[in-house]
């Protein structure tokens, strides 16, 4: 019942800083974008799940991107103004010590990769996927080596910690630290290391995510994790988390062949980049994106809460009807929320079927399961804002 | 009297005369982590052995448990469909999954023993 194990000699896989402290803490290792990482730890899924929401989780999310663009003329104004060729989002705009979420686009309107922008007033500091990290190297290299110097930063880890209590944790390696609000960054020395903080993180707690120097990750890890309150949590509990929240998963939600509109994130696209703003367009596939802001797109990304037990997972066809043959879309992110304690799903529908409360139906095993359309996220977030 | 057997598939099946009775071993439970569904096959149903017969669902992912055997369902676990997070705390007991009229006696002679199944699973 239990799927093959892979006897073939496995590809090398990348190990973040953390790797010997998840082993050592009963981290069950699986391969994930190319890393050695830990699913889950000794509780299980459910319970890092709920302990997250009720105290505080440490996620180790090293191996995404951590990105530093750095002005040839030394004013972030010029590195802002270069980043907007390649996102719609309004860069210029933001404040320094302050981030913001955005996309890569390509040139039909399709989003390349989804990422965290932030102001470190003489830099921009960009976080983007593991698994896109290459190529959203290479892309920013491309386009923008004329105004900028791209610096991947490899040596340094990048740290969650998550929860109601994160900020009660945190704040005793800084006192300054509950002044920050949701999408603050600041550089900090924690620990008498050299961090960026920023208050944000991928599970709709309240939260922050901390860039630590690699040498130094594994100790600093370790102190968070001697409060009592923190417990290590794998990347299953945070995929359930970011579900809960409604956030998007890159390569399941959201995809080359998906627009912002598409993946109803008209929201992350201010209105200087649109039609009538100060700077509309200017990014790729700006003629098709803004044209669904003014026409709509066939397509739209929506919540999905099931009417029984069974959760309904990715790939899972939908249907008009419980007995209509033609699919209306798909589920692209699908499982079951532990703290909602019912499956909850994200897919995408054609507008005539993306309301809420419309019924549609997912076919699993050979049957037609109800569900509903739901407003996003399906847990309130406790974001401090 | 009652033989328990085993599948390499981490099925267990206590045989009591011409009933089976089948469910998910400890180390299936251990393997699979916190199970939030089960989905058990009709009471009546004919089950050929290996054919998909329920599906118990993690928070992680669904796994198929398939007919050790072949057999007409006898009976199925209401408590587990309703209380699934019995097959973490009692996967070798209260979490039966169902029970099969054996058909054919002899496809009992490629299963494990005891001893052997905790060689397997070693």
């Amino acid at each position: 019942m239990l799927a093959a194990e892979v006897s073939a000699s496995p590809p090398p896989l990348k190990q973040t800083p953390l790797h010997a402290l998840h082993v050592s803490r009963g981290g069950k290792m699986v391969p994930f974008a190319g890393y050695d990482m830990p699913v889950q730890f000794g509780p299980g899924v459910l319970k890092e799940h709920l302990h997250t929401r009720a105290s505080a989780g440490l996620f180790d999310v090293s191996h995404m991107g951590q990105i530093v663009l750095r002005p040839k003329s030394g004013r972030v104004e010029d590195a802002a103004r270069a980043l907007e060729w390649l996102v719609p989002q309004d860069i210029l705009a933001l404040p320094a010590g302050r981030q913001r979420y955005a996309l890569f686009t390509n040139e039909s309107g399709g989003i390349l990769d989804d990422l965290m922008v932030a102001n470190l007033s003489d830099h921009l500091f960009l976080v983007v996927n593991a698994a896109c990290k290459a190529e959203d190297e290479a892309h920013l290299k491309e386009h923008l080596s004329d105004v900028c110097i791209v610096e991947p930063m490899r040596q340094r880890a990048l740290i969650a910690l998550q929860g109601p209590k994160a900020e009660s944790v945190l704040k005793k390696f800084d006192a300054e630290i509950p002044a920050m609000k949701f999408m603050d960054t600041a550089a900090r020395r924690l620990a008498g290391l050299d961090c960026f903080v920023s208050r944000s993180g991928y599970t709709g707690e309240d939260g922050f995510e901390i860039s630590v120097p690699a040498e130094a990750a594994e100790a600093f890890a370790k102190e968070l994790l001697a409060d009592e309150n923190v417990l290590p949590i794998g990347l299953g509990a945070r995929d359930s988390l970011r579900l809960e929240a409604g956030l998007c998963l890159y390569g399941h939600d959201l995809d080359p062949t998906t627009t912002p509109v598409e993946g109803a994130l008209e929201w992350s696209i201010q209105k200087s980049r649109r039609k009538g703003g100060a700077r509309p367009g200017g990014f790729p596939g700006a003629t098709a994106i803004l044209d669904q802001f003014e026409h709509g797109a066939p397509r739209r990304r929506v919540g999905l809460k099931a009417e029984g037990r069974a959760p309904v997972r990715e790939g899972a066809s939908l249907f008009a009807d419980a007995t209509s043959q033609s699919p209306i879309g798909s589920v692209t992110s699908g499982g079951f929320g532990p703290s909602l304690n019912a499956p909850v799903a994200m897919g995408y529908l054609p507008p005539s079927h993306s309301a809420h409360d419309t019924t549609v139906f997912a076919e699993v095993r050979g049957q037609r399961l109800p569900l509903r359309v739901a407003p996003m996220p399906f847990v309130l977030n406790t974001y401090k804002r | 009297m009652t033989t328990t057997l085993y599948t390499s598939d981490h099925e267990w099946l206590r045989i009591e005369g011409d009933v089976a009775t089948i469910g998910v071993t400890d180390y299936a439970q251990s393997q699979l982590g916190d199970v939030v569904f089960v989905e058990l096959p009709k009471v009546g149903r004919a089950l050929k052995k290996t054919e998909a017969a329920a599906v118990v669902e993690s928070v992680k992912a669904a796994s198929d448990v398939y007919a050790p055997i072949s057999g007409e369902v006898l009976e199925i676990n209401s408590e587990l469909a309703a209380e699934p997070a019995l097959v973490n705390s009692d996967a070798a007991g209260k979490a039966w999954f169902f029970k099969l009229r054996i058909a054919d006696r002899s496809e009992l002679g490629g299963l494990m023993d005891e001893a052997a199944y905790q060689k397997h699973i070693a």
